[in-house]
């Protein structure tokens, strides 16, 4: 496989209107049917009847609402989420079929027809975005249109995208775009402006990072996530003990009273 | 972080349900009493012999039908080769790191073991006439061998269900490394409780059952240990079982699993022939529900 320049989304919280169209776009390019024939109920939660990240939406925009009691004072929060396309991608690393790849443009994709819908990689995604696909009984998710970027395309998203809050490129040169939008964002007096993700200190750098002007999860999302291959050795070890311990108690138990008999059938 | 206790809270549940919870009992009593039996047949009494049958003529069954439940669990059961046979370039799937691929494996390899174990027991009870099957157990080489080898694969498969639970990111269960251990020795527990009701039932009288007994009342001692060591270990998502779960944790199996069957091995005039019949029921149903809360405990997370 020839590598690419690894690509992915830079999201800048602070410019999206939470008009849905990247929502939108994925769905009508991935071709992601409605949900319960488009018998959809409100959520009353905000704006937001998408509600989470699934197997049919690729793309969740999120309307936090951070009102005082009086609504004097408040502030929108909207963040369109999505697949963080992780460099150490926990999903891939627990998939048991290997449906899950890691592509030339070094971004995570499911391989439908080889996945049989077992949901390790959903247990494992540490950002709850992987779910199963009604339609095809498999697990999902944002490919960061990896059709589209085969044949030089930009992601469906960030093309609709109307306030560019996401966009697209090379992960280096969305890099210095971001931090310049920090620095823009703390001269102008928004000192809370953060990127999340975009160091290799989360799971080895996040390929779709974001701008935050609040805490992770005041978004949804994880302060501190993990690969759960962490509790792999640890976890193997203590069922090792556990298994000793079981032996022991076992030979314990029946070794002296078996020894016994087998001397007195010998006397 | 806002009152939530643990970057495990932003996953999102697998759905593993009920089909999971009966896999996790009837996966731990096929491992279980696959070890126990190979622990009778080398330690025990040769009048044992016929306890250590039951042991292998239980585990295969209870292997077969975990894998008809692991298989209809999946999403795509017609996909289920895709575990051991990588589906876009036929070679052999394996990823030593993914707890459910390893398992998968030893699922594969351990079922050879126990059926060539559970072919020794069916010739050693008289219902397969073919007189080579019963050196496929000890005492003898081959025999010897299998039950070796199956017995290291049962403790894996008792066990590794635990530690698949632990190499996810779900509250709970990603939250301690104990799973695996707290699994082990429950399918110990669970299995020799079963291994003894059904010797009762038979009227057996060897006195391995007393040895059984005995070693199922150390073992529920060390898992109850455990549990606490597992609970404990999990910190500020200890909170996560002030739930219905946590209920069902504390009476299902702490009490109703655990507490009660010690205290009538230690009583035993309590309830006198019953007891220990009530004391292994107790300890079945006790396995059964601790699976339960802690497959669906997470879930509801």
């Amino acid at each position: 496989m020839n590598m690419a320049e690894p690509m992915g989304f830079y999201t800048d919280t602070t410019v999206c209107i939470g008009c849905k169209a990247c929502e939108v776009a994925c769905k009508e390019w991935n071709q992601l049917p409605s949900t319960n024939g488009g018998q959809n109920t409100l959520s009353g939660d905000s704006y937001d009847n998408t509600r989470r990240l699934d197997g049919l939406h690729w793309r969740h925009v999120k309307f936090v609402e951070q009102f005082t009691e009086d609504r004097g004072e408040g502030r929108w929060l909207l963040m369109s989420d999505v697949c963080k396309h992780c460099v150490q991608a926990a999903c891939l690393e627990v998939c048991p079929t290997n449906a899950i790849i890691r592509t030339e443009f070094d971004t995570v994709v499911i391989q439908s027809d080889a996945c049989n819908g077992c949901r390790d990689c959903i247990t494992a995604c540490p950002f709850g975005v992987i779910d199963i696909n009604p339609v095809s009984g498999t697990a999902q998710k944002c490919t960061l249109c990896y059709d589209r970027l085969q044949t030089g395309m930009e992601p469906a998203c960030s093309k609709a995208c109307p306030t560019d809050s996401i966009q697209f490129g090379t992960i280096s040169d969305l890099r210095g775009r971001a931090q310049k939008r920090v620095e823009q964002l703390q001269q102008g007096g928004e000192k809370r402006a953060y990127l999340y993700g975009a160091d290799e200190k989360m799971l080895g750098g996040l390929n779709s990072f974001f701008l935050l002007v609040d805490k992770p999860e005041v978004y949804g999302l994880p302060p501190d996530p993990k690969m759960p291959t962490r509790n792999l050795v640890p976890g193997t070890l203590f069922s090792m003990l556990g298994a000793v311990l079981v032996g022991l108690i076992g030979i314990f138990n029946f070794r002296n009273r078996g020894a016994r008999a087998r001397e007195e059938t010998r006397l | 972080m806002n009152g939530i206790p643990s970057s495990t809270y932003f996953t999102a549940p697998p759905d593993w349900g009920w089909l999971i919870v009966f896999y996790f009992f009837f996966g731990g009593l096929a491992g279980g009493c696959y070890f126990i039996a190979v622990l009778i047949d080398f330690f025990g009494r040769p009048e044992d012999r016929p306890l250590a049958r039951l042991g292998y003529l239980i585990s295969f069954p209870c292997l077969i039908i975990s894998g008809i439940l692991l298989t209809v669990d999946l999403y795509r059961p017609e996909r289920f080769w895709h575990m051991l046979i990588e589906s876009n370039t036929l070679q052999p799937m394996f990823k030593y790191w993914s707890p459910m691929s390893v398992g998968s494996w030893s699922l594969l390899i351990f079922g050879i073991f126990s059926f060539l174990s559970f072919l020794s027991a069916l010739a050693d009870s008289g219902r397969v006439t073919w007189s080579g099957a019963r050196r496929l157990r000890p005492p003898g080489t081959i025999g010897g061998i299998i039950s070796i080898i199956g017995g290291l694969f049962a403790f894996y498969v008792a066990g590794y269900t635990g530690v698949l639970l632990a190499v996810t990111n779900r509250p709970i269960w990603s939250d301690s490394p104990l799973l695996g251990m707290l699994f082990v020795i429950s399918a110990a527990s669970i299995s020799a409780a079963l291994m003894i009701l059904l010797a009762e039932r038979n009227r057996w009288t060897m006195p391995g059952i007393a040895d059984l007994h005995r070693m199922d009342v150390w073992v529920l001692a060390l898992e109850l240990i455990v549990l606490i060591a597992f609970l404990i270990s999990l910190g500020p998502v200890f909170r996560a079982w002030f739930s219905v779960w946590g209920v069902v944790l504390l009476l299902g199996v702490v009490v109703l699993g655990m507490l009660v069957p010690l205290s009538l091995s230690w009583r035993r005039q309590w309830l006198g022939g019953l007891n220990a019949t009530a004391t292994a029921a107790l300890v079945l149903i006790g396995g059964f529900i601790l699976r339960m809360a802690i497959v669906l405990g997470a879930e509801a997370v």
